[in-house]
């Protein structure tokens, strides 16, 4: 069947730079499996019980280890007590065994109609508190399902192949679900450039072609796919020869990989001698290493949201302080800026919220979140003093929007410092505060808040998103998305000027710093910093040492009488084009 | 509030603040599941299987719902009893839960 199909070009948004080759495997929108169904024969169908009784047990002995794990006093130990007796439950149990054995049908087709049935019953129930159970249902029927699944995931395993994602979407709770070592590679229907799929497929530093709109439909499981994260083309079904030429050209990419990255850990000097920090963002630990390699001066944003993915349960501070004191050690003496939670409802906690905001980039997220929950933001606060014993910490709060945040943050450090005195644990309270400008409002009031704070730190995704109205996961209006409008470089100079009369640091720690045909701009901006995916550093160090950062000051000049994204683009393409030519050599050849 | 079939069955008022929520729902369905014969919570027309929690909560039972419990096979008569126990006494849960 397969050597019968034709070559199929799709085209995407180049996300993820990278080529790879490889078997499909698709995830559906709920980012469980595709559900199969077919028929099981009479004599199997007890089997087919076993199987599914087998998988309910795996589920319930998982559930039993997390309850062990978990403090009695946390509400949610009652929620887990909830699901494991829901797993036994006549209407969901008992019901799945009797559809596998009325229907001859497989666990997993089984499992599925049960559940939406069931779901359907609590959906339509009027009480909000009832209706909120369906959630409950889906969570324990998933849990089942992955473990009727795993057999098969085992089987991907055994073939020794690598498999390349096909999503609709993935957030970046499923992404970290997902087992890294078997992917090679994401394409997405929906998200633009800037999307967390395409932010976390290039810190894992694996090829992703997003914004495919039809890649699902079009593609099934074990189909051998191309990904081209250069370009953003998938080809399905490649010919003997596309194949070849994509060998050819995967090597010619790793090879000019290497030559980027042969003198990256040299500093990053302007022809004029002055010296930026270059640094890397991290989302795990493990990423330390990669940021070593390319030549990072340090960590300029480590996020820490990936400890809380995944479980039911919030992380305790032992085992923050462990993952913290870890990147903190590797990295000393080169400081490591942690950001303090940043959970938003695109990476909610499994279980944590039983709401859905209907516009999460504006709801409840990062500081607010935190001051909220204080219990939840002091465990991670004495975490991070705890940690800043071992080396040089930096601590950096999210979505700062009023002064009033960035004062309650600070009291609450004090007081976690205090509780540690008192507990006599060691830590270190001597360390640097900033603010994440991310929210315009933090651009007006930059003055206020730089009182308060020893360094700035830009995140220019925020904040274009927010002060263009773009929703930069949204490809419709993806293309808006513009670093270089006027009105986001005229709010980063204010910032910058503000951070340099109030004599504080200024970093940037966006998308927009590790783009080489930015640096002329953020250097006459006068940032002291930038932080990136530490894949793109020693692009930016080697753009650096070839700037005049004087010159760039009177180049800023003239980038303030534009008055389009556009214009000012074509400005940078006329001044620094030369400077520039071998990234554009490198964009050429992805073409 | 014992009606005529009292061996049999048992008419009771949710008392607790949730009502027949998921915890108070999976307390009932586990004495239940340690009956001989079925156990049903009936209110108005409907009725549920004790032993389900899913079956419990489709009833939809908010504080203030009357509701009757009834056995089919008389041995289940101290389940009954603790069942009823359980729901007058508001599931002992403390007020501050949900």
């Amino acid at each position: 069947m397969k050597s019968i199909a034709e070559e199929i070009i799709i085209k995407g948004i180049n996300a993820s730079p990278g080529i790879c080759i490889g078997k499909a495997y698709r995830v559906d929108r709920e980012g469980v499996e595709i559900v199969e169904k077919y028929k099981i024969q009479a004599k199997d169908l007890s089997n087919e019980v076993k199987r599914f009784k087998a998988a309910v047990k795996k589920s319930r002995d998982e559930l039993l280890g997390i309850l062990k794990k978990s403090p009695e006093e946390l509400q949610h130990a009652h929620i887990l007590e909830t699901h494991l007796a829901l797993l036994k439950d006549k209407m969901l149990y008992g019901r799945c065994i009797e559809t596998i054995k009325q229907e001859s049908i497989n666990a997993e087709w089984a499992l599925k109609t049960v559940i939406s049935n069931l779901r359907e019953v609590f959906q339509t129930m009027i009480d909000p508190y009832l209706k909120e159970r369906s959630a409950d249902v889906v969570q324990v029927a998933d849990n089942i399902m992955r473990n009727l699944t795993g057999a098969k995931q085992v089987n991907i395993a055994a073939i020794k192949k690598r498999v390349i994602l096909v999503a609709q979407d993935l957030s970046p709770a499923e992404t970290c679900q997902i087992n890294l070592e078997r992917v090679k590679g994401f394409i997405t229907d929906r998200g633009g450039k800037a999307s967390h799929t395409g932010i976390i497929a290039r810190s894992l530093e694996i090829p992703a072609v997003v914004g495919l709109k039809e890649a699902t439909s079009t593609i099934r499981n074990d189909d051998l796919i191309i990904v081209d994260g250069n370009s953003g083309i998938v080809i399905l079904h490649p010919t003997e020869s596309t194949l070849l030429q994509y060998e050819e050209r995967k090597i010619d990419y790793e090879e000019y990989k290497a030559v980027i990255t042969r003198d990256s850990k040299a500093p990053a000097e302007s022809l004029d001698g002055v010296r930026l920090s270059v640094m890397g963002n991290i989302e795990l630990p493990e990423e330390v290493f990669a940021l070593l390699n390319y030549g990072g001066d340090g960590i300029g944003l480590y996020r820490t949201e990936f400890q809380y993915f995944n479980r039911t349960d919030f992380p305790g501070e032992d085992e923050l302080f462990d993952k913290y004191k870890d990147v903190v050690e590797v990295m000393h003496p080169k400081p490591v800026t942690i950001r303090t939670l940043d959970i938003n409802g695109d990476k909610a906690l499994t279980n944590q919220f039983n709401y859905e905001e209907t516009n999460p980039a504006l709801g409840l997220r990062a500081i607010r979140y935190c001051l909220k929950k204080p219990q939840v933001f002091k465990d991670q606060l004495r975490a991070i003093l705890r940690a800043a014993t071992f080396g040089n910490v930096r601590i950096l709060f999210p979505m700062i929007s009023t002064y009033f945040e960035i004062r309650e943050a600070t009291r609450m450090l004090d007081q976690a410092a205090e509780s540690l005195e008192k507990n006599g644990l060691p830590y270190n309270r001597d360390i640097e505060i900033g603010a994440m400008i991310e929210v315009p409002s933090a651009v007006i009031m930059a003055d206020v808040l730089a009182e308060n704070v020893d360094f700035f730190s830009i995140g220019t995704n925020d904040l274009i998103q927010y002060s263009l109205a773009i929703d930069r996961g949204n490809e419709q209006v993806a293309h808006l998305f513009q670093p270089l409008d006027p009105a986001i470089i005229r709010m980063l100079k204010h910032v910058a000027d503000v951070a340099r009369e109030k004599e504080i640091k200024i970093f940037m720690c966006g998308e927009m710093a590790g783009t080489p045909h930015h640096v002329p701009l953020l250097l006459g901006i006068g940032m002291d910093e930038l932080s990136m995916n530490p894949q793109s550093i020693p692009d930016i160090k080697r753009v650096i040492r070839s700037l005049n950062v004087a010159d760039t000051r009177s180049f800023l000049k003239e980038v303030l009488t534009q008055t389009t994204a556009k214009s000012t683009f074509e400005l940078i393409k006329a001044t620094y084009g030369s400077i520039l030519s071998e990234q554009m050599y490198s964009e050429g050849r992805k073409k | 509030m014992i009606d005529s079939n009292s061996e049999l069955s048992r008419e009771v008022i949710i008392v607790n603040e949730l009502g027949l929520h998921a915890r108070s729902a999976a307390k009932i369905a586990a004495l239940a599941n340690h009956s001989k014969a079925s156990i049903w919570l009936k209110k108005g027309k409907e009725r549920a299987d004790a032993s389900s929690i899913l079956d419990i909560l489709t009833l939809a039972c908010e504080k203030g719902s009357k509701i009757t419990i009834s056995i089919e096979n008389k041995a289940d008569a101290d389940i009954l009893a603790a069942i009823t126990e359980l729901v007058e006494g508001g599931f002992k849960e403390p007020a501050d839960l949900k």
